[in-house]
């Protein structure tokens, strides 16, 4: 039996004042993710044929390697976003919503950095 | 997690045919939700057969027919029958609307009238929209000042900040489109819904209210104002025409504009 008034239920605990920095994120990287992605495909039909040695090298041009890291870091950024805004939508049982945030945010940001490094010592590495 | 299915009580079974109309040439049927608190039997669809010949033209003329002639017991609610008071809200062949708007004749086949979806029924077509309203107080439907009004004439509204309520005051909160939005049926409890975020908008570009920010702060939340995605279903199914999905947008405009 539920004996809050309704809007006391509605008031809650009161506005996050928060939201919008994470809805401007969204759509910058969303928008960030455009170009990249455009060139990204563009380069791996170019380098399709393209045997080990070749490929090691095209990274290791340096704006190709910023544009590898930047093109990884938008896309995660952007994941992270969207499977946090699947979790509040669909997850109701706080205990797991808040489990899952944790934890999905956690594999994120390690898949993030793997990439990262991996780009960098391809790049960087003898 | 979120439910996709309907709970075992709430699982629709076949009804009866009610009755049937012999030696017209016009007959429609109505398949209809009916639920009595009461009986504790589960919802279930009935039947009616309506001669259009001794109708109006609307779906709330064949509801208040067969209330009046075949069957008293259907319950639903129904005032002014001009789509001004929004009490007839129900869902006709599978889109939220006005029954008292909708023309018979633009359905194809049976009319299937039930209540509006995602919320508690209290009795048949009567859905309770005690929370929604209570929704729409949170926002504070008034005009808020602090500087003192005129003393001997009205607060005075230029005809470009006037227009700018067009397309908003129009809102009868009917809720249809707070029901057909698939963020409000997961998380009602706490998204405000596009009607309530409408009405919201309403009182935000409002030139005459000074409480712009407090408004703008009290919906900026996650949960609040953010669980719309531009789905459009609220727009696509407004039985007035309204654009709730753009004065959410332009909500979050204005959030965004603050920075």
């Amino acid at each position: 039996m539920q004996l809050r008034s309704p809007l006391a239920r509605v008031r809650r605990l009161g506005s996050a004042r928060a939201g919008t920095e994470e809805f401007i994120a969204q759509r910058l990287t969303a928008m960030a993710l455009i170009p990249l992605l455009l060139w990204f495909v563009y380069s791996i039909i170019y380098l399709a044929s393209a045997d080990h040695p070749t490929v090691i090298l095209w990274i290791r041009i340096p704006w190709h390697t910023v544009g590898l890291i930047l093109l990884f870091l938008m896309l995660f950024h952007h994941a992270h976003s969207g499977l946090r805004e699947v979790l509040q939508d669909y997850v109701h049982h706080e205990i797991v919503k808040t489990i899952s945030m944790v934890a999905m945010k956690f594999v994120v940001i390690t898949i993030s950095i793997s990439c990262v490094l991996a780009i960098l010592r391809i790049s960087l590495g003898g | 997690m979120a439910q996709f299915t309907l709970p075992a009580n709430s699982k629709i079974q076949k009804g009866k045919l009610v009755n049937t109309v012999e030696g017209a040439k016009n007959v429609k049927k109505f398949m209809i939700y009916r639920w009595n608190p009461e009986t504790g039997d589960n919802p279930r669809m009935d039947t009616y057969e309506v001669d259009l010949d001794q109708c109006g033209p609307m779906v709330l003329d064949a509801l208040l027919k067969i209330k009046n002639e075949i069957d008293p017991t259907l319950t639903f609610r129904r005032s002014c029958r001009e789509g001004i008071c929004g009490s007839c809200a129900m869902n006709i062949d599978g889109k939220n609307t006005l029954a008292c708007t909708k023309p018979i004749a633009e359905i194809k086949g049976s009319v299937k009238v039930y209540p509006l979806p995602h919320m508690e029924v209290v009795k048949d077509l009567i859905p309770d929209l005690t929370y929604f309203y209570a929704q729409y107080t949170c926002i504070k439907p008034w005009m808020e000042t602090q500087s003192a009004l005129p003393p001997d004439h009205e607060m005075l509204q230029s005809k470009e900040d006037r227009a700018k309520l067009d397309g908003l005051y129009e809102c009868i909160l009917c809720a249809c489109c707070v029901t057909s939005c698939p963020s409000y049926w997961w998380n009602g409890n706490r998204y405000l819904g596009p009607a309530t975020l409408l009405q919201a908008y309403r009182w935000i570009v409002d030139s005459r209210d000074e409480t712009t920010g407090e408004r703008l702060d009290n919906l900026e939340d996650p949960f609040r104002l953010y669980r719309c995605h531009t789905i459009m279903n609220c727009t696509n199914t407004c039985p007035k025409n309204l654009n709730p999905g753009k004065a959410i947008s332009e909500i979050k405009k204005m959030l965004v504009r603050r920075r």
